[in-house]
């Protein structure tokens, strides 16, 4: 055969193949448009059990733990941001658990790890047990990490208000070998002042000066807004009493208090989202809508006289 | 002379069957994975920039070595080219050894390019981070002792080209890529063996698991990948102890694979 014949042919099955593909690609364009799309399965895990996990690892465990590690993030994430209100973070601890088996030094998962269990529900899976099971976990892995204890301190402080709790685990932190000076005194300022918001502002102000990544460092921010929004909502809660005893009105709209030059405009969080009143307890809070729901149930204001 | 005149023919000939694309695909992972960890995962995208590059080292070069290590002997006698080998002054155990030099050779150039590689890219991430997120790591980007993890990586290559080639003396190539990869699974769960009396209470048949513990290649001791990754350190005499437990087995192996292809009738 002639090279122009070479050519012809060569293009020719170029041509079929283009055509073959597009016409397969087109074919799953249909049947999606028609039967819907294949949603992919996010509820299940096949291999429930860690230490199977581990021997079927051979000798790949610390890669199988990045791609598990990857998954619970992404499982995380994507049940925060997902709309469904029957949603859960049912397979978030036995992802962070087969992670941790795989790798018992993975560091970040034990500690994003416990964010993301203790955190309230729809932010979390609302679970602080577990989240206090995974830090226990690392610090029987690893036991020179002081920030294990520390971590389980700071659940008890935020998501128990459990404040003496939280002042015995600073304080066991400070007793292992290596960690810093101010877990003594951070455990003191919880044992007399727990649940005081200058105490919690203080805590996060340290978590974020001593933040090990981005991801720490924004937590700790976050948690400071959402001291901010507390004290914001103090403000605008008490200026909502004073005008609803001045005026003997129920007062359900912020419109009304901009309206009676009580406040300049509509209330705003820090991110930006604007405040809600409940419109039948009148109880001012951050919307859903905010990076900031749900605020913490504690910690209370701190009383003028300190 | 005749050895790396051999060995340098099975190197030649993993190059005309473009073993060395598998570097290409190698490249394109950890260049692929380095993009796409920072947008999938919160933090240690330098444990899994790491943790990846030294799995798929490890990986690919098991495929090459069991795959290729398959076929060495048996190839030769399957084509009948031994015979023309033979008919030289060439031993037989020369040629068991030529062929596996040869391809821990192969392995060797491509195990120290995924190293070349992966430290290009860990000096680009030290490059690209700044100082404040570099203390938080846990070892530095392109730690040194990541070395000490590539030289066991290759000691376990050897290791397991080793049993290939011995199972290519006298067997087919698919039942000795069934053998190896056997041995290779059995190799990491050798702890059972040894402790096998915890779970059975005859002692005839916990001597004979203590046996074979003893007896089938123990890889487990190789795994350092995790430790070096999280900086922790590597006992120096852990590792002496297993180059020199590989070295051994190794001889051993080609030890039985030259015995038995010497005594095996090819006509």
């Amino acid at each position: 055969m002639s090279a122009a014949g070479t050519g012809l042919r060569g293009a020719g099955v170029a041509l079929a193949l283009a055509g073959l593909v597009g016409t397969a690609v087109g074919l799953q364009v249909v049947r999606d448009r028609v039967y819907g799309e294949p949603r992919p399965e996010r509820g299940f895990l096949y291999l429930q059990s860690p230490q199977t996990v581990r021997r079927l690892s051979l000798s790949y465990a610390a890669l199988l733990a990045d791609l598990y590690w990857v998954r619970a993030v992404q499982y995380y994430g994507g049940n925060r941001l997902a709309k469904e209100p029957n949603r859960n973070y049912d397979l978030l601890y036995p992802l962070l658990d087969i992670t941790t088996t795989l790798d018992p030094a993975f560091n970040i998962a034990y500690r994003f790890g416990a964010v993301f269990l203790a955190a309230p529900f729809p932010g979390g899976a609302g679970r602080p047990d577990l989240a206090i099971a995974l830090l226990e976990k690392g610090f029987r892995a690893n036991p020179r990490r002081w920030h294990y204890l520390y971590d389980i301190g700071f659940v008890h402080y935020w998501e128990l208000s459990d404040f003496p709790g939280a002042a015995r685990w600073f304080e066991k932190a400070a007793d292992v070998p290596g960690a810093p000076w101010w877990l003594r005194s951070m455990a003191a300022v919880t044992a007399t002042q727990g649940g005081d918001r200058r105490a919690s502002r203080l805590l996060w102000q340290v978590q974020l000066d001593n933040a090990e990544n981005d991801w720490v460092r924004n937590n700790a921010a976050l948690r400071l807004r959402q001291l901010d929004a507390l004290d914001q909502i103090d403000a605008l809660t008490e200026a909502l009493r004073q005008y609803t005893a001045r005026s003997g009105a129920g007062l359900r709209r912020w419109e009304d208090l901009v309206r009676a030059g009580v406040i300049p405009g509509m209330p705003r969080d820090p991110t930006g989202v604007p405040y809600i009143i409940d419109p039948d307890s009148g109880v001012v809070t951050v919307s859903p809508e905010s990076d900031l729901y749900p605020l913490p149930v504690g910690p209370r204001a701190t009383p003028r006289a300190r | 002379m005749i050895l790396p005149a051999i060995a340098l023919s099975v190197f030649r000939e993993s190059v005309r069957d473009k073993v060395f694309y598998n570097l290409l695909l190698f490249a394109v992972i950890l260049v692929g994975a380095s993009l796409l960890v920072g947008q999938t995962t919160a933090g240690q995208d330098l444990k899994i920039i790491k943790d990846l590059g030294l799995a798929a080292t490890s990986l690919f070069g098991l495929f090459i070595a069991v795959f290729i290590g398959i076929g060495l002997v048996w190839k030769e006698v399957e084509r009948r080219s031994v015979y023309s080998l033979l008919s030289k002054p060439v031993r037989r155990s020369d040629l068991v050894l030529g062929k596996y030099l040869g391809l821990v050779f192969t392995l060797l150039v491509n195990v120290a390019v995924m190293a070349l590689a992966l430290y290009g890219l860990l000096g680009y991430v030290h490059l690209t981070t700044g100082e404040a997120e570099r203390l938080a790591w846990e070892a530095p980007a392109a730690d040194p002792a990541l070395l000490i993890a590539f030289a066991l990586i290759f000691a376990q290559l050897m290791l397991v080209t080793a049993l290939a080639l011995f199972f290519s003396t006298f067997s087919s190539p698919m039942l000795s890529a069934a053998f190896t990869f056997g041995l290779y699974i059995v190799g990491h769960f050798n702890a059972d063996l040894k402790n096998f009396e915890a779970i059975v209470p005859s002692r005839p048949v916990a001597w004979l698991a203590r046996g074979l513990y003893y007896l089938l290649p123990n890889l487990a001791p190789f795994e350092i990948k995790a430790q070096v990754v999280h900086g922790q350190a590597v006992a120096a005499g852990h590792v002496g102890l297993t180059l020199a437990y590989a070295a051994v087995y190794i001889a051993a192996l080609l030890l039985a694979a030259s015995v038995i292809f010497s005594r095996r009738d090819l006509k």
